[in-house]
């Protein structure tokens, strides 16, 4: 199992290929969600992401937009369901 | 007493001079959006009103225009694009998140008597790419974080001859035909030749999705400001002391009639937030700046239903007095949520990028069925066609096809190099929504759904045919078809079905990857939330697919006549 450091590597790292643009730079707290970086629909695949990765399931209630807004809480999420 | 009044006396005395007297226009007078948004109203005594407030990613980065400011600014942004050598009818898309350029370079786009062509800043390369070439669009102001798609696609647009961006810093060199503004930095521009643009002039072009083919350019002129001020002011009910919040983005036709025209043509103060969805961000935003109108979406409104009541009571919502909505049939339990947690119902309405401003609509004063779209705006004749005859239909509660004898002044003009397409959409003097929806004995209109295969995702529409070609590029893809799927919070997302080329193996990870590439190369909301493996696809004989199969597949629907599918 991934140690949270590697986790947060892992994670911030997807986020930046597939969502930053040109000039974003993107954090560990960076706000994803309401700083505009993932929409409600890229978060779909950032969902699908975390449980191909992590081989977990997060159920829909869970993933709110409150949940997913930067690396730090993302890294909590995932870590409920591992 | 709300703007409108009785609904039922503006529909017995009802005639659009009203609106072109309030505008001081009369018919064969240049009538310019750009100058009727700002120095119009400066010219009426609110040159120090504020005009807009807008808000960035965090509360900190807070900026106020007043109408004078972007009567200036607009000035400014119109004479530098003169400066470049873009005249008259000549396209300038704009392609970046709501900034305060976004708002204002239109209208000083408008003021040259330039084509405005707002694009939704999220659009991946490929989709940016045919909405330009389309266009021949000559220059797209942007931000530097989305210049690099511009870049990407600039060997295949020889028509693009500048690439303006608004915050540049100078850490990387200017790219070829890049180049730097700032609106805030460059000298005002007071006194400003406006351009002489007449009721027909070409003002704007928003693209859409059909069924087949590609995004259809929708051709707007400047008369469309009679229809989208009159509806504004008795739909949205705006009144002088009103801060107003649209929430669409104006890459879509609501955020340009509602979000810019419509408002300012009547002097009202908008507020704009530059930055993400969460339903507390949301709920900060309007307590923070007092919002009294507010005017979004279905699944907005669902996405903050879901998010629950308890967070509502950390703010004080009580100046909201007014609400309405727009994208998608607003649901019957989404208006009752709406009266129980904010005392007002959301009041639906009805209209497309076609159309240019509301069609039905529900009014202050009437009363509102819950889950039903409202009556017809004064003025328009509507009516439901049978889908066979195009024959009215007169019996109440019977399905038909929502059709309008084009005569409102908003009503699109054509399809940008594609008049083929626009003819299509007229028969026998209507013109055909390609919505369905039926009439109740007092004349309230329900929706019930496309007679296409376009998919409505959040409110917008998506081409199965634009996501299946896309598809089709990703190297693992032999076959595709791509359906609506229904969802709780969107309506419907883009579910897709493919046959993989042989090398290729089924995975989660393919799945992952297929989605993304979709996303980069169209949209988010085109990307499938779902990809199904198949072995085949269902075709008929003929080798079509039978994207109706797989719809009804996923709506639980009967599956219908199959005589014509191909055999096993």
């Amino acid at each position: 199992m991934a140690n949270t450091e590697e986790m947060k590597e892992a994670i911030l790292e997807y986020v930046i290929e597939e969502y930053a643009e040109d000039d974003d730079d993107v954090t560990y707290d960076t706000p994803l969600i309401t700083g505009g970086l993932v929409d409600s629909f890229s978060m779909v695949s950032l969902k699908r992401f975390l449980e191909v990765k992590y081989k977990i399931s997060i159920p829909d209630e869970k993933a709110t937009p409150e949940a997913f807004d930067n690396v730090n809480i993302i890294v909590e999420l995932v870590k409920e369901f591992i | 007493m709300s703007n409108i009044g009785s609904y039922d006396e503006r529909v017995k005395n009802f005639s659009w001079s009203l609106a072109e007297q309030e505008l001081e226009y009369k018919k064969g007078d240049v009538i310019n959006i750009g100058w009727y948004c700002s120095d119009r109203i400066c010219d009426k005594g609110m040159a120090d009103k504020t005009a807009m407030i807008w808000e960035g990613r965090t509360k900190e980065n807070l900026k106020t225009f007043t109408f004078n400011d972007i009567r200036l600014y607009s000035n400014t942004i119109g004479d530098f694009l003169r400066k470049q050598g873009i005249v008259d009818n000549d396209r300038v898309c704009l392609f970046m998140d709501k900034a305060p350029e976004l708002y204002i370079g239109f209208l000083g786009i408008l003021k040259i008597g330039a084509v405005a062509q707002p694009l939704f800043s999220a659009f991946g390369d490929e989709s940016l790419f045919v909405r330009l070439d389309n266009a021949g669009t000559k220059a797209i102001i942007t931000q530097k974080k989305h210049a690099g798609k511009v870049q990407k696609i600039l060997d295949r647009l020889p028509h693009l001859e500048h690439i303006i961006i608004i915050d540049y810093d100078g850490k990387k060199p200017l790219r070829e035909k890049e180049i730097a503004f700032s609106m805030l930095e460059a000298e005002p521009v007071e006194k400003f030749d406006i351009f002489p643009t007449k009721a027909e002039s070409h003002s704007l072009l928003h693209y859409t999705s059909g069924t087949t083919g590609q995004p259809k350019g929708v051709k707007h002129v400047h008369y469309s400001l009679i229809s989208q001020y009159l509806t504004t002011k008795w739909v949205l009910d705006l009144q002088p002391d009103d801060i107003y919040w649209c929430t669409a983005d104006p890459g879509w036709v609501t955020g340009t009639s509602y979000g810019i025209i419509g408002p300012w043509s009547l002097g009202i103060t908008l507020c704009v937030m530059d930055s993400g969805f969460s339903a507390e961000a949301w709920y900060a935003f309007m307590d923070r700046h007092k919002v009294t109108m507010w005017y979004s979406a279905p699944t907005a409104i669902r996405s903050l239903m879901k998010a629950g009541d308890d967070i509502i009571k950390n703010h004080n919502l009580s100046s909201l007095r007014h609400l309405a909505s727009v994208g998608e049939p607003l649901n019957a339990e989404a208006v009752i949520w709406s009266e129980k947690v904010f005392g007002k119902p959301f009041f639906d309405t009805y209209w497309q990028t076609e159309t240019g401003s509301m069609m039905i609509t529900n009014y202050p004063g009437m009363k509102v069925k819950p889950g039903s779209m409202g009556k017809a705006f004064p003025g328009l004749t509507v009516a439901l066609l049978d889908d066979k005859t195009f024959e009215p239909i007169t019996e109440p509660n019977k399905s038909g096809l929502i059709a309008f004898k084009p005569d409102w002044p908003a009503c699109m003009r054509t399809y940008w190099n594609n008049e083929e397409t626009f003819q299509k959409k007229f028969k026998d003097g209507w013109y055909l929504s390609g919505d369905k929806s039926t009439i109740d004995k007092d004349g309230y209109f329900w929706f019930i759904g496309r007679d296409d295969d376009v998919i409505n995702t959040g409110g917008h529409l998506v081409s199965p045919f634009e996501v299946e070609s896309a598809l089709l590029e990703h190297e693992a893809v032999a076959e595709s078809a791509v359906v609506a799927k229904p969802d709780e919070v969107n309506m419907e997302v883009v579910k897709a079905f493919v046959t993989l080329n042989p090398g290729f193996e089924a995975s989660d990870m393919l799945e992952l990857k297929i989605m993304n590439f979709i996303r980069k190369k169209l949209s988010p909301l085109a990307m499938p939330q779902e990809i199904e493996y198949m072995d085949k696809l269902p075709k008929t004989r003929s080798g079509k697919i039978m994207r109706r199969l797989l719809h009804a597949k996923e709506w639980g629907e009967e599956i219908g006549d199959t005589s014509t599918l191909e055999d096993d």
